[in-house]
């Protein structure tokens, strides 16, 4: 029977963001702004497009405000480019006090002209920040007439902080794009085409965009442009030739993929690139699209060879990590799904999920894959996540950077499947790499030295040591009473 | 594809609206880490939340730690009705939820245009009944576009005391003296509490992060880890003897105002990074505790100079290129003099008119022989320009993570110092101040030299004994 959540603290204007499955009907508040005050884990709209455009590698991309969200976004993510390194330099307009006077157009203006000059990329992508909405710069007056001089597009990129949340961010960084598809003077290939399709909502974090990209290229078809993982802008100007548009990542890259259906008539394909599940239902998928019968055997030939290669290897985790039980918290939802079909593979149960900025539909579909008594969380914070970890005697937390140092701080696995991760997670082999992951934090003996570990792990862990039997055993002198304190972890008494 | 080489060997003209690869952040971080030195307080940021969520995962990258602020979550309505309403539904549910003593706010670049006036705002939360007995809100202003993290930094701090120091006695407290350590690690400031209690003298340290962003694993998930200034100890600053506050950037504004609030002299030392500038810290204190420096303290400082003479061969004449904040480049400056190294290069992001005249001062003849830039285009672009136009480069890079570009780039070894450090550790638990942490430093910097050596000595000179 699941338990009920009433003796851990929430907020009373987040509590129906919170769900037991089994305790009631299935209901769960979500895309409600954050509660002012509460220490939640999401970030604003501006890190929304910085996240989603930044791995476009060979455009500029300059941030249009005080120089904080420039350094704080400054190669924070390991979206990995095969050619050029542009996106991973810091460019700000560093906006002074006049500037917030007097407007900071010129400063903008000026500052596009020098990198442009410098640099040639392929296009420019200009930032709006919070004080760029509020002092009224003319940012697309700015853009155009930078576009002008330089000869280059220069992309405003409407991502003023507070105007909405992270899915704002996706929203405004899809019209960025929008803005270049079908700018490409090379003509539409007729009929007869080798079937094509963009890579939509990948970012190539540790080099997953090349995995992904190698498996379509195996099934025959000409992929066109990877949006944004290792992406290129030319590769965006031609998007519009694509047959297909296969979109992952529930939040970000949905409206660009209905753009260019409204547009171009492109269809578009939800899919998720993580665990084995998934990802041949992907490459499955977009098999059945071009309904191509050697397409199809390709397909099949190259879901079963690997599976086939990463099998062993995962049984042997699934050994290890069966019964486990895992607390996942990602950003959008759609990963989260993911994540608990992978973790059941590997025999680990998911007794928390949770996402920063899931939908009603992602969170009814979340839930129905979850087993009773999972503990659901819209925009949680910390206070709730360690305390449901807690409670649900997780071993295992995947988040981020946040969430990190708040499993370690409870003795708890941690892996993590965002922006920080060094593995590739995705594809076949990527599944290895998680399971792997997984698995070495989960079995790892430091949990063993934790309070925690101690907890849970003691009693069967070391079995009794018998001494050594001697002849005559003599006895030491009996020590005057101290007044004596424990050596301590926590309030438990460290066991030596 | 070389990673990263997208900075040109020559100069480019003195750029006027650009900044590129800051040497420098914003304001608020600086609050943040601040208001995380007072004990159970949650700092809170004023404005979107996207700030909060950066320097909180900025905290928690260069700390491996948690690192606890609400936000007031600002939206479209707020920044054009102002973010009343958002403070006081922050206040209130802070309070409810995670009962800290303190809250500190600050505000962001977007509070600060929209006008939002937080004591007004805290006092309606007062009125309201919001602000439980006993409990605090405090606040400081920290606009993005004026200043750099460490003036936020200086601001919260100065803070601390316009909130809460007081002058309650009719003598102060002889024997007991401030201790306003700036921007350092907490074991920095772990260290410096352990020479000052050598030195025999009470202190009230503030802000005090030694015991919040390095607090021990328990096993449980703790919102206000046991370190911190508590609000008792800020309170009595006001009686104590005298006031030595460690950096004029960071510190000298929270020891000018508890001068002018509650008359406790002060001074402002430079950081004590180095062996001169942790002389000049344990003079001043001596001052207070009857003329007596313990022969532990006399013995770390023989340590310290035992090390300097029994390498000293291997510093002589070596440059580096140091990037960072002003308190810290003055004393890592005065440090490499000392060991007959030069600091050729150097430059902070952090503005203000008395950098340039202490490092003056510190670099002294050799002065004409380095570089010294700082302000919104003293960044890390233009300290790698400067390096690849110059064909001896330098010896040494010094500061924090983002020069693992340039020392890639030209392949020069780099000691991690500063804020932040994202990919190594040791920052958090070796001090850098004091006698031993100059050891600590000398030793960073030495390893760096010798592992050099040994990876670039041809095999028949590749030694053993070094």
């Amino acid at each position: 029977m699941p338990k009920p959540t009433s003796d851990i603290p929430i907020l009373e204007d987040r509590k129906a963001q919170v769900h037991t499955k089994g305790a009631a009907p299935f209901k769960l508040a979500c895309e409600k702004h954050s509660v002012a005050g509460a220490v939640s884990q999401r970030a604003c709209v501006f890190c929304g497009s910085r996240v989603v455009l930044y791995p476009i590698a060979d455009a500029l991309h300059l941030i249009h405000g005080p120089v904080g969200c420039a350094a704080y976004t400054w190669d924070i993510r390991g979206a990995a480019s095969s050619g050029p390194q542009l996106h991973r330099m810091s460019f700000s307009t560093d906006l002074r006090e006049k500037d917030v006077i007097y407007g900071g157009e010129n400063k903008c203006e000026a500052a596009l002209v020098e990198l442009i000059g410098r640099y040639q990329p392929k296009a420019a992508f200009v930032y709006a920040t919070c004080i760029v909405g509020l002092i009224g710069d003319d940012l697309d007056a700015v853009c155009r007439r930078a576009g002008e001089r330089t000869g280059v597009d220069v992309i405003p990129v409407h991502s003023e902080g507070f105007a909405g949340s992270k899915k704002d961010g996706y929203s405004a960084a899809c019209r960025a794009i929008d803005a270049l598809v079908g700018t490409s003077p090379e003509p539409k290939p007729g009929l007869g085409a080798p079937p094509s399709i963009n890579i939509l909502g990948d970012f190539n974090i540790a080099g997953e965009t090349w995995v992904i990209r190698d498996y379509y290229e195996r099934m025959g078809i000409d992929v066109i442009a990877t949006i944004t993982g290792d992406g290129r802008v030319d590769d965006i100007r031609r998007a519009h030739h694509a047959q297909l548009n296969v979109v992952q990542c529930s939040g970000s890259m949905k409206g660009l993929a209905r753009l260019m259906k409204e547009k171009y008539d492109i269809p578009f394909t939800h899919v998720s690139y993580f665990g084995l599940e998934d990802m041949s239902r992907a490459l499955y998928e977009v098999a059945d699209h071009f309904n191509d019968p050697d397409m199809k055997a390709r397909t099949a030939a190259l879901v079963r060879d690997e599976i086939g290669a990463v099998m062993p290897e995962l049984r042997k985790y699934r050994d290890a990590l069966a019964g486990k039980r895992a607390a996942v918290y990602t950003g959008g939802a759609f990963k989260a799904f993911s994540l608990v079909r992978s973790l059941r593979t590997l025999g680990v149960k998911t007794v928390i999920a949770g996402s920063q900025t899931g939908s009603p539909q992602d969170y009814q579909k979340l839930e129905a894959l979850c087993d009773e008594g999972a503990v659901l969380l819209d925009d949680t914070n910390p206070l709730e996540l360690a305390k449901f970890i807690d409670q649900t005697g997780a071993d295992l937390l995947i988040g981020g950077v946040k969430e990190r140092p708040i499993a370690y701080k409870l003795g708890v696995a941690f892996c993590d499947h965002n922006h920080e991760r060094k593995e590739c997670l995705a594809g076949y082999a990527g599944m290895v790499n998680f399971a792997r992951e997984v698995h070495h934090s989960v079995c790892s003996p430091v949990w063993r030295l934790t309070p925690r570990g101690c907890r849970t792990a003691a009693p069967d862990a070391s079995p009794p040591v018998r001494p050594l039997r001697r002849a005559a055993v003599r006895r030491p002198a009996p020590r005057p009473a101290l007044r004596t304190t424990p050596l301590t972890i926590g309030a438990k008494e460290v066991a030596v | 594809m070389t990673l990263l080489r997208h900075t040109p060997a020559e100069e480019t003209a003195r750029r006027e609206a650009l900044t590129v690869n800051p040497a420098k952040t914003c304001q608020p971080i600086g609050a943040m880490y601040a208001a995380l030195g007072i004990h159970r307080c949650l700092p809170h940021s004023h404005g979107s939340q996207g700030c909060c969520a950066y320097h909180r995962s900025t905290l928690s990258r260069h700390y491996k730690e948690p690192a606890m602020a609400g936000t007031s979550s600002f939206t479209e309505g707020s920044s054009v009705f102002g973010g009343q309403s958002n403070l006081l539904a922050a206040i209130e549910n802070i309070f409810t939820l995670y009962d800290p003593d303190v809250i500190a706010v600050h505000t962001t670049c977007l509070s600060e245009t929209i006008g939002d006036d937080i004591p007004q705002i805290a006092e309606a939360a007062a009125d309201k009944g919001l602000i439980p007995e006993g409990k605090r809100v405090i606040h400081c202003n920290t606009p993005s576009y004026v200043g750099a993290h460490t003036t936020g930094f200086s601001n919260m701090t100065k803070a601390m005391v316009d909130y809460f120091a007081e002058a309650k006695a009719d003598e102060k407290a002889a024997g007991r003296v401030n201790l306003i350590p700036g921007w350092v690690e907490p074991a920095d400031i772990a260290e410096l509490k352990r020479l000052v209690a050598l030195m025999g003298l009470d202190c009230i340290t503030f802000p005090d992060t030694s015991g919040v962003l390095d607090a021990p694993l328990t096993g449980a998930h703790e919102m206000y880890p046991g370190g911190g200034t508590t609000v008792d100890e800020l309170t009595a600053a006001g009686d104590s003897a005298h006031t030595i506050a460690l950096g004029p950037i960071c510190s000298g504004a929270a020891a000018k105002a508890l001068q002018a609030k509650c008359n406790v002299p002060q001074t402002t030392l430079p950081l004590p990074i180095g062996l001169h500038a942790t002389d000049r810290f344990v003079m001043k204190l001596r001052e207070f505790n009857g003329g007596h420096v313990p022969a532990e303290i006399a013995a770390e400082r023989g340590r310290l100079l035992d090390l300097i003479t029994d390498m000293h061969q291997y510093f002589y004449g070596k440059t580096a290129a140091l990037w960072g904040d002003p308190d810290q480049l003055v004393s890592l400056s005065e440090l490499l003099m000392s060991v007959d190294m030069l600091p050729k290069y150097v430059v902070t992001g952090t503005p203000g008119k008395k950098f340039i005249k202490r490092m003056g001062e510190v670099l002294g003849d050799r002065a004409h022989d380095c570089r010294v830039e700082q302000g919104s285009c003293a960044d890390m672009f233009m300290m790698h320009q400067w390096i690849k136009a110059d064909p001896a480069k330098v010896d040494l890079l010094i500061g924090n993570t983002y020069g693992k570009y340039i020392a890639r780039d030209e392949d020069i070894p780099f000691v991690r110092h500063g804020f932040p450090i994202l990919d190594r550790i040791g920052h958090q638990h070796m001090p850098t101040v004091g006698y031993r942490g100059a050891i600590r430093l000398l030793e960073q910097i030495l390893n760096a030299f010798l592992d050099r050596q040994d990876r670039d000595a041809p095999e028949a000179s590749f030694e053993l004994t070094m």
